[in-house]
């Protein structure tokens, strides 16, 4: 059983069911007169296409990432996109740092002559990686980060928020309780403290990430829960007969999905945003896996150097700068589409 | 007034209780003093030494007892010392709180001048080009990395420019050299967001009937803004204040530890990289302490300033 869980088959099919899974419910919502109107208002916005755009590029690398095969030989797992620039690089190594499009090293006491020559397009790191690569590598890590931390974060707070309202008293109570405390903890610390404890690694990372960040949206779903749950619709759902359960989720749930995808969209951003903070404090991700967070806080350390070994840093600020933008772009146009009682005038 | 400080202060002892019972199930159970001592001696201790780690730290009592120890500790302020160094840890919280509060307050009042009158003058603007682009900047800036705006910081006001020393402290009235460069890259970084939310409390002011009866009397637009809307507009960005605080202690980790000020991030990114587990225990209780202690204050000063809040 343990050996399926590693195998090409299960790791390669996890991204493909999830990409199928993602276009299905596009296509389902399509079909909705609410969601089609939102379309059609997303679709004359210009610079909401252009961040989808972005976001998808950005999506197919992190998807061609995540394609590949065991090769038995160095006991890696070679992705996609390792072998296309190990195709182009039969598999070296340069020496040391150089710059973008160079012919020499830099940062050695005598430079010596590159591999590959004028194809370095933002130059090579310490250990002679090409940096576009490592900055491809970035988008696989970058996108789990903000997207299965959402993933955590959005049915938790919605369960929760959703109960608190619904339920009043008791209910509520523990709930309110439960994430006051949570809250009264600076967000940053209890990040810390969880990763601390759980020790370095991307599944620990979206874990804390998302009992870190949860209750925004938890606070949002309850006073929203509280709004519907007089409405007559849901008293005429109550006097049919329908489960309070089914009334939650079926009645009072879809109500709430635009403050819900908004909140999400922009949420990705913010934990990419975090991640890279958790590398500069040394609990990001483990240092053998592709990070943007890891890429700038080595850069950091090279900037002292003369000349200034900036392309490292640049290459990965600059990546997560225009998926962060994106997606805080597409979050803003999302806002307007869905619900325009909510734009900020 | 008494009454209600003192009330609204017992409010707050439930919620440290949890707290504290969120520290101890973290530090004890999820991971366990055995596990820290392993961490904490390196590769391959022998039982000897990690026995003896846990019997100096008071680590190898019963799980009730330590539970017990660790609420009271926490609740009367005894952090104990530091699993690495053995110093006690209140030395290094008075050596660092003072310098850290310095830091944080010149980046809480300039942040918030710094906000307020730039999206005062994107509110006199709306819905012109200047609005226009003011937001989409305030976009961009909020995309940028936190470590992006430092190092770039340091490498123009710096390097370039030779404005402030690149890193260090000193005490006393020079400090301010020092803090200079960290502040001005703080209250930049949070920028972007700010100006955006308090631009949408101000436009939501600007569409209140009130405004609408000062234009008609004549008021100039100027003094709408500076007078009426300012004053009503304080309310919701006092709020937002609060839920600054937070990302004041996350500004300074980074802020301290890059610029070399020796203050409470400092102490805390040192304690993460050494594994300090006590440490780190005790400056998440005393953060969850200081916010608290911050949202009282803002409903305090709520009651005080704003007439339209009883205390009930």
């Amino acid at each position: 059983m343990a050996a399926f869980f590693q195998s090409d088959l299960f790791i390669n099919s996890i991204p493909i069911l999830l990409a199928v899974g993602f276009v299905w419910a596009l296509v389902q919502a399509g079909r909705q007169p609410l969601w089609a109107e939102a379309y059609r208002r997303l679709r004359r916005n210009p610079m909401a296409i252009g961040a989808i755009v972005i976001i998808g590029l950005y999506a197919s690398v992190g998807f061609l990432d995540s394609l590949g095969r065991f090769d038995a030989r160095d006991g890696r797992r070679h992705t996609i996109i390792d072998r296309l620039f190990e195709a182009r690089y039969h598999g070296q190594r340069e020496r040391t740092y150089s710059a973008p499009m160079a012919t020499m090293t830099t940062g050695e006491p005598t430079p010596h002559e590159l591999l590959f020559p004028h194809q370095h397009l933002m130059g090579t790191d310490g250990v002679g990686d090409d940096v576009v690569y490592l900055t491809l590598k970035g988008c696989r890590t970058a996108l789990i980060v903000g997207v299965v931390t959402q993933l955590i974060v959005t049915p938790l707070a919605l369960f929760f928020g959703l109960s608190a309202g619904y339920f009043g008293k008791r209910v509520d109570d523990a709930i309110q309780y439960f994430y006051t405390v949570l809250d009264s903890i600076p967000g940053i610390l209890l990040l810390i403290a969880l990763l601390l404890v759980m020790g370095r690694g991307l599944p620990q990372i979206c874990i804390a990430l998302g009992i870190t960040s949860w209750v925004g949206l938890c606070r949002l779903a309850r006073g929203e829960t509280l709004k519907h749950r007089e409405r007559e619709y849901v008293r005429a759902a109550r006097a049919l007969g329908v489960s309070h359960w089914r009334i939650l989720f079926r009645h009072i749930l879809p109500n709430l999905l635009p403050i819900v995808i908004i909140s999400t969209t922009l949420g990705i951003s913010g934990q990419m945003l975090t991640e890279s903070i958790l590398s500069f404090l040394q609990i990001g991700v483990e240092p053998g896996t592709g990070s943007w967070g890891n890429m700038v806080d080595a850069a950091r350390l090279e900037l002292a150097r003369e000349p200034v070994v900036w392309w490292n840093l640049a290459a990965a600020a600059t990546a997560l700068f225009i998926l962060v933008l994106a997606f805080n772009i597409l979050g803003d146009a999302l806002r307007d589409a869905i619900d325009p009682r909510l734009r900020s005038s | 007034m008494a009454r209600y400080v003192v009330r609204r202060i017992l409010y707050a002892v439930p919620i440290l209780l949890g707290v504290v019972l969120i520290t101890f199930f973290l530090f004890y159970i999820v991971i366990s003093p055995q596990q820290m001592a392993r961490r904490q001696l390196g590769k391959n201790p022998t039982d000897e030494q990690v026995h003896q780690w846990l019997h100096q730290r008071g680590y190898d009592k019963p799980v009730v007892l330590q539970f017990k120890d660790h609420v009271v500790d926490l609740f009367l302020f005894r952090f104990g010392n530091s699993d690495v160094t053995n110093e006690p840890i209140w030395k290094r919280i008075k050596e660092g709180g003072p310098v850290s509060a310095q830091l944080s307050l010149l980046l809480l009042i300039g942040g918030l001048i710094g906000s307020i009158s730039v999206s005062l003058f994107v509110a006199y603007y709306r819905g012109t080009y200047i609005d226009y682009w003011g937001m989409f900047l305030c976009v961009l800036m909020m995309s940028i990395v936190y470590i992006v705006w430092v190092v770039a910081g340091q490498y123009l006001l710096g390097k370039i420019l030779k404005y402030s020393p690149l890193v260090g402290y000193r005490e006393g009235w020079t400090s301010w050299h020092f803090l200079m460069l960290p502040v001005v890259i703080g209250i930049l970084q949070g920028l972007g967001s700010s100006v955006r939310f308090y631009r949408t409390v101000m436009l939501d002011e600007m569409n209140l009937d009130y405004v609408r009866t000062a234009r008609a009397k004549g008021v100039s637009e100027v003094a709408i803004l500076f007078k009426h809307v300012l004053k009503n507009a304080m309310t919701p960005i006092l709020t937002s204040t609060v839920s600054i605080i937070p990302q004041l202690i996350l500004g300074n980790l980074v802020l301290e530890s890059f610029f070399g000020i020796p203050g409470l991030g400092g102490i805390t990114v040192d304690a993460v990289n050494s594994q300090d587990f006590a440490t780190v225990r005790a400056i998440t209780f005393l953060g969850a302490v200081l916010y608290i202690a911050g949202l009282i204050l803002t409903d305090v000063s709520y009651a005080l300033f704003d007439p339209r809040v009883r205390l009930e």
